[in-house]
């Protein structure tokens, strides 16, 4: 194909705010003026507030102008957009805006930049390097790579990733799976998403890998039903991979073999936990297994299983093509290498970061978001999805790091910052936070169950000003019931949203009106 | 009774009774064979008869039972866990609202007010001429440029009441 290549994203977000009537607009006016264009799909750059993006690829590189209405098309045609010429939403050279440039795209390299329909350009951009050094090992050497790494996982829990991988190549079995956790439920998350639809193959790649690694041949995705456009995307890179002998009964000539499908989940957010996942995948009800035994050692139909979140195991590739040292050179303390920091909410420039661990709250909200969307002060931020607690303006200076995020009763989890302006309700919040447990509680066990319901009854009696001190106390005895007593994190850290919103938010729980009809 | 059926003893495996049209019959079974020899079989055949009918009738619960040799409280148990499953047909299109935190933080609460005051229903409810099923969702993935929401499988972003009156409208327009 000729003509010049012209960018617009095919990732589901940018075609939330219309980059598909955008592609067409592009399309069509090409045509009518006689110029021949070839229109690529790519996944997102990530720079979400200027979608739909489109980017033209000069000679000195790919321009970018944005957000882009269908109606601004022939505008843009006239000013020259296929020489990059100025415009009004001309932004320069994408690589040059500072919001991407500044990032170290380790995991995300190629999310942007390629076509994530085609294997080949995959391949033209060093793709399927980590794999072939995988081939050259011995799976303990593979693992022992990862462990160097430092490579912790993405999904929440931040467990050391190589040493997973090692308890599965040490449980001898006559079959072990590789599971992707693709349920990424967190509110503010969707770095998952962003990957599965923009370079579906590092995915497949690092799931091949950790296959080798742990002697498992068969591999599931479990993705949530939300994100029909990553069930296209995966859908077909597997089929191009299997064809192209990368996924099958003997990759790439080597004698070992991994093939892979995608599941769907149904909507429940507790599926998204490890051993709720493979009651689902088992077709069972998603309700938490006691642990032990670790799915590592009895995981999917009671088999070794590698559990993986999908950024967990789409940076293995690199890793395994540039070292663990190249890895691990990024970041501080305990926390190795780079996180995909989605920036949400009610912020002006929300979208993805990747950035080695380290940064603080504070430049990730002003600097990169710069300040709230409604241009009103940021109250409060909630980071780790909705089991995360929400942080106030004095805890903003809080750098990127598991370690120094527990050391003040907050999570990382998987990377969500969800802003929010002077306008919010924390009590609202906090309220929401039980309303959400009560609504997505496998049932299990009582202090969740029941807890989150009764919880929601005492923060409503608490907000109503009804003996709010004898109230207060009882949300904070039940707070600690369920998280002492709770068998999985969700009913165990739902008191995280909950008292860090009373903590640090008082005043929004006792109304003076409400406090006032006490009587 | 006849002599020959109260020496028949404990069926094993009976037809179970059902009032599934023959469509809905069909659409199971056929269904069931295509997947039931899949690894953990159920989830995958509840999604395929609900992309195939719109919803997973009732009376399917026995008849895939029966398909699996499982029991019925099994497939009811996981019918009834998940949230997006649905036992009654939907209207001709579906709208998930997001109602998760990066939403409310810019004007999901009051969207959803809009969508359920202006479409006179609540949620898992259907307007009374069929057209739209209003059904909750815990974040689409869309979470820098909400407030988020699908309707049947395309998401939409940024949606304001203003907006979401226009997708409504273009949503009727379309059957
Ligand atoms: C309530 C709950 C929900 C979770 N949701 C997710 C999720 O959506 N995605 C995910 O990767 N991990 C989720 N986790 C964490 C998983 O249990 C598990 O730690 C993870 O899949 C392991 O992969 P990783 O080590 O690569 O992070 C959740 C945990 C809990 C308790
Ligand atoms: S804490 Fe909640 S979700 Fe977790 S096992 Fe108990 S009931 Fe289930
Ligand atoms: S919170 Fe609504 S899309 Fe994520």
């Amino acid at each position: 194909m000729s003509g010049t290549r012209i960018f617009v994203s095919r990732d589901a977000s940018a075609q939330a705010v219309g980059a598909n009537e955008v592609a067409n607009a592009l399309s069509r006016e090409a045509a009518k003026r006689g110029i021949t264009i070839e229109l690529v799909r790519n996944g997102s750059r990530g720079l979400l507030w200027l979608e739909p993006l489109v980017e033209v690829a000069t000679d000195a590189g790919r321009v970018a102008y944005g957000p882009v209405t269908p109606d601004q098309v022939p505008g843009l045609f006239d000013a020259g957009l296929m020489r990059g010429e100025p415009h009004a939403l001309y932004l320069g050279f994408t690589e040059a805006i500072p919001y991407f440039k500044s990032q170290e795209r380790l995991t995300f390299a190629r999310v942007g930049l390629t076509d994530p329909r085609s294997l080949q350009d995959y391949l033209d951009h060093e793709g399927y390097r980590g794999l072939n050094a995988a081939l050259a090992l011995e799976p303990a050497a593979i693992v022992a790579k990862v462990t160097a790494s430092g490579l912790r996982g993405r999904g929440g829990a931040a467990f050391p990733a190589g040493i997973k991988w090692k308890t599965v190549l040490a449980t001898p079995a006559e079959q072990k799976y590789v599971v992707c956790n693709a349920d990424e439920g967190d509110s503010g998350t969707y770095s998952d998403r962003m990957i599965m639809e923009g370079d579906p193959f590092v995915l497949i790649e690092g799931m091949t890998i950790a296959g080798l690694a742990a002697g498992a041949t068969r591999g599931f995705i479990y993705l949530r039903w939300e994100y029909p456009q990553a069930k296209i995307a995966l859908d077909a890179a597997i089929a191009a991979a299997t064809e192209a002998g990368y996924l099958g009964e003997n990759i790439l000539g080597s004698g070992k073999a991994f093939s892979l499908e995608v599941r769907l989940g149904a909507g429940a957010y507790i599926c998204g936990e490890e051993t709720s996942l493979l009651e689902s995948l088992e077709g069972k009800r998603g309700q938490i297994r006691y642990k032990p035994p670790l799915p590592a050692v009895a995981g999917l139909f009671a088999k070794p299983t590698v559990v993986n979140n999908v950024i967990t195991l789409a940076s293995v590739p690199i890793i395994l093509d540039r070292g663990a040292e190249y890895y691990r050179n990024y970041g501080l303390g305990r926390s190795r290498g780079t996180l995909p920091i989605q920036l949400t909410g009610n912020i002006k420039r929300g979208g993805l970061i990747e950035k080695a661990f380290g940064i603080t709250l504070r430049e990730l909200l002003y600097d990169y978001g710069g300040g709230s969307l409604s241009g009103r002060p940021i109250r409060a931020v909630q980071v780790g999805g909705p089991l995360g607690a929400y942080l106030p303006e004095s805890q903003f200076d809080t750098p990127i790091d598991y370690e120094e995020f527990a050391k003040i009763g907050a999570m990382l989890g998987h990377g969500g910052i969800v802003v929010f302006d002077d306008t919010v309700d924390m009590a609202a919040q906090a309220r929401y936070a039980m309303e959400f447990c009560a609504i997505e509680s496998c049932g299990k066990c009582t202090p969740c169950r029941i807890g989150s319901t009764r919880g929601v009854e005492v923060i409503d009696r608490l907000i109503a000003g009804r003996d709010p001190d004898r109230q207060e106390a009882l949300l904070r005895d039940l707070c600690n019931t369920m998280t002492y007593g709770s068998l999985c994190a969700l009913g165990g850290l739902t008191p995280y949203p909950v008292i860090s919103a009373l903590n640090h938010f008082h005043q929004d729980f006792a109304k003076p009106a409400a406090v006032k009809a006490v009587g | 009774m006849s002599r020959k059926s109260a020496l028949r003893g404990i069926p094993i495996k009976t037809e179970p009774a059902c009032s599934l049209t023959k469509t809905e019959r069909d659409t199971v079974l056929a269904v069931c064979a295509r997947l039931k020899a899949a690894a953990g079989p159920l989830l995958p055949i509840l999604h395929g008869v609900q992309a195939a009918l719109g919803y997973v009738p009732k009376d399917a619960v026995p008849l895939i039972a029966s398909e699996l040799n499982v029991t019925r409280a099994e497939v009811h148990g996981v019918l009834s866990f998940y949230h997006y499953f649905r036992a009654e047909p939907p209207g001709r299109h579906v709208v998930h609202i997001c109602r998760a935190e990066a939403c409310q933080s810019v004007g999901a609460v009051a969207l959803e007010a809009h969508a359920k005051k202006s479409l006179g229903i609540d949620f898992h409810q259907t307007t009374s001429d069929g057209a739209v099923s209003l059904e909750p969702v815990y974040c689409l993935g869309n979470c820098s440029l909400g407030p988020s929401v699908m309707v049947d499988q395309r998401l939409q972003g940024k949606v304001s009441p203003e907006r979401f009156d226009e997708l409504i409208a273009q949503a009727r327009s379309r059957s």
